[in-house]
């Protein structure tokens, strides 16, 4: 070699466990000695309704023309036990989240957009606002740990009741809500001292089990006289056991978050590592309603990482009767807008990177209670978006649905699906892409 | 145990008896009724009775009642002559809720408001998470009573259990007797003479006579956790 050449160099590498990523984390936590928290679901590259993909018709299956023959999307949750079950148009409901959490513009144009949907909203940790009940034509009212906000004459005003026993985020954990996001009317509502920071029970207070939770379920149905669905929320953590539970306990809908559901406020640790991805919950939930002769009878929601009509169509091919949409309603709304990328900038992020929902400083007034930026978002611009993407939402899914034959979206089943991994099939039960093989 | 009496019967008793009624119908009855006396026999360890009241009622259960007896109360005054089972008058907004007899876990959980009285002891989580309920306990309290409790009074003329007003927030503890231990961030505070009155007030209000509130000594939230720090995570 010519002393003079340049010596090749061996190029810097970084490594797969030590990623930049983690580097960082280690360096912020060794200066600040507290654990990172932040909003939105799990970021990692998790098994989806990405790696499943539709058959579609053959010579076997027969389609539906896509412009003239109709593929119905109504769904009604609550025919088991409740005097008044709720019908929807769509099979998309709006996920639980909280006045403090989100604005009261946010919740307001959630509101207007799920009612020219059909389809509903839910309250979430401190009560409900009267925007919210004003603007929802049909309105689930939370009740969770905290019970913050709680009232008996809200629990009448609802048109469903959901019991929270856990999120996707954080199954096992309790809400958050950072002093910054408690305003006077916040703090009020939650009857708490304005400002200071709101860490919620993870446990209800008054039942342990689910032997409690049917007494509790009744105990609602009897303030309500029976009039009202009531739903059970958990995250995925075990599918099958909690919704045969949820349907011991009385419920009349299940409502199971995966993984990727999303947060307000949580730690990075939690929403990461805690659970299961909701494409591994969805066919464990479904058998337990099976053979418990409960399928279709108890309705099961599934939330938890839906984005598009091909996701909506898939989980409810797997056996949901619905999805429920939180992250993607928001983004509907201007979450992580582009327009915004010079004060994401200016928060140590980038536009479709911004999670720090818990700080109360998002540009586009959506997770925060500052009066300026809560401005920001138009209630009625917001709903009109928030309304086109849920009607793109259920225009996608009807599509999927008449190629594979069906004139209604709760037609699709497993066998219209395949299966891009491995893991995607054994967690779905359907088969890998060419074969008939599902593993496990 | 306390022990357990009968009521007098008037002629303005309206009797709802539970070997006759199903629990559904008392409980619909109740609802559509804005004001009257009402004397509910047989509940038998019935759940959910009297639940989501929402009236100028006067209600007396002669018996021991289940879970969430009163749960969600409005305005109405329901005595239960006997024991409460978990969580008598949860979430209760207003109104008058009197337990003749002793009551088990989370009684008053997350009330907001009105009187609940407890004539013998309460289980553990008495007061758990409560929001403006005032509860009298004459008897003691078990443990993790009042944990994050946030407004109103939780006034105990005998002892409480281990970890009292853990994580508590704004509301106002007085115990008469000993207390096991304290919760993380529950600390003792100095009874004052406004203290001692609004205390005599309502003990008034429970019909307890005779006693000497300086003998109560008051506890409530040393607001350290407030705000989340790392220098109180060793705390929990």
């Amino acid at each position: 070699m010519n002393a003079n050449e340049p010596r090749p160099m061996t190029l810097p590498r970084y490594s797969a466990t030590f990623d930049l990523h983690t580097i960082a984390e280690i360096h912020r936590a060794a200066a600040t000695g507290i654990y990172d928290i932040r909003g939105f679901g799990a970021k990692r590259k998790l098994p989806h309704f990405d790696d499943l993909l539709f058959l579609g018709a053959s010579i076997s299956r027969y389609p539906l023309e896509g412009y003239r023959e109709r593929c119905g999307t109504d769904v009604t949750l609550g025919r088991r036990h409740a005097k008044k079950p709720i019908t929807l148009k769509i099979p998309i409901t709006i996920a639980g989240m909280s006045f403090g959490s989100l604005s009261a513009n946010a919740k307001e144009a959630l509101g207007r957009g799920a009612a020219v949907a059909g389809t509903t909203t839910t309250t979430g940790d401190g009560g409900m606002t009267d925007e919210e009940r004003s603007h929802s034509k049909t309105l689930v009212y939370q009740l969770v740990p905290s019970r913050y906000g709680m009232d008996p004459d809200q629990l009448r005003k609802a048109d469903a009741i959901e019991v929270v026993v856990g999120q996707g985020a954080k199954p096992g954990g309790g809400g958050m809500l950072l002093g910054h996001k408690i305003s006077e009317r916040v703090a009020g509502m939650r009857t708490l001292p304005a400002g200071i920071d709101q860490r919620s029970p993870c446990r209800h207070p008054d039942w342990t089990g689910p032997d409690d939770l049917e007494i509790k379920i009744r105990e609602l149905r009897e303030i309500t006289d029976w009039e009202k669905p009531i739903y059970v929320k958990v995250g995925a953590a075990r599918p099958y056991y909690d919704t045969a539970l949820a349907v011991k306990s009385g419920a009349d809908v299940v409502v199971l978050d995966g993984m990727q559901g999303g947060t307000g406020a949580t730690q990075e640790v939690f929403i990461e590592h805690v659970g299961i991805p909701t494409l591994a919950a969805i066919r464990p939930a479904v058998q337990a309603l099976i053979e418990l002769d409960m399928h279709r009878k108890v309705q099961l929601i599934v939330s938890g990482g839906i984005r598009t009509g091909a996701d909506v169509a898939k989980a409810l091919a797997l056996g949901a009767d619905a999805v429920s949409i939180g992250t993607a309603a928001l983004i509907a709304l201007g979450d992580n807008d582009p327009r915004y990328e010079d004060e994401y900038r200016k928060l140590g992020t980038t536009t479709g990177a911004y999670d720090d929902w818990h700080e109360g400083r998002d540009p586009a007034g959506i997770t925060t209670q500052d009066p300026e930026l809560t401005k920001r978002l138009d209630p009625i611009l917001g709903g009109r978006r928030l309304a086109n993407y849920l009607a793109v939402l259920t225009l996608e899914a009807q599509t999927i649905a008449r190629a594979c034959g069906k004139s209604h979206v709760h037609n699709l089943e497993p066998e219209d699906l395949v299966a891009l991994t491995v893991e995607a099939a054994a967690m779905a039960r359907v088969p890998l892409a060419g074969t008939s093989w599902i593993p496990g | 145990m306390t022990k357990v009496s009968s009521i007098p019967r008037t002629s303005r008793n309206s009797v709802l008896d539970l070997v006759e009624m199903s629990l559904r119908s008392v409980n619909q009855l109740l609802h559509d009724t804005r004001d009257g006396d009402f004397l509910i026999r047989n509940p038998r360890g019935a759940h959910a009775i009297v639940c989501g009241l929402d009236g100028n009622l006067k209600v007396t259960i002669e018996g021991h009642v289940g879970y969430y007896c009163a749960g969600m109360n409005k305005r109405a005054h329901v005595t239960v002559i006997g024991n409460a089972g978990t969580g008598v008058a949860e979430n209760m907004m207003s109104g008058i809720v009197h337990v003749r007899g002793d009551a088990s876990q989370s009684a008053g959980a997350t009330g907001c408001g009105g009187l609940l009285v407890i004539d013998g002891n309460a289980s553990a989580r008495c007061g758990i998470a409560l929001r403006g309920l005032d509860i009298v306990v004459k008897g003691s309290v078990g443990h993790m009573s009042a944990f994050m409790a946030q407004a109103g009074r939780l006034v105990v003329l005998g002892d409480a259990g281990d970890g009292l007003g853990d994580s508590l927030y704004e509301a106002q503890l007085f115990v008469r007797g000993a207390v096991k231990s304290l919760g993380t961030d529950c600390i003792e505070k100095e009874l004052r003479d406004e203290h001692r009155a609004a205390l005599r007030t309502l003990l008034d209000a429970a019909g307890v006579r005779n006693i000497d509130v300086a003998k109560f000594r008051r506890y409530g939230s040393a607001r350290k956790l407030y705000h989340f720090h790392v220098d109180n995570a060793g705390q929990y």
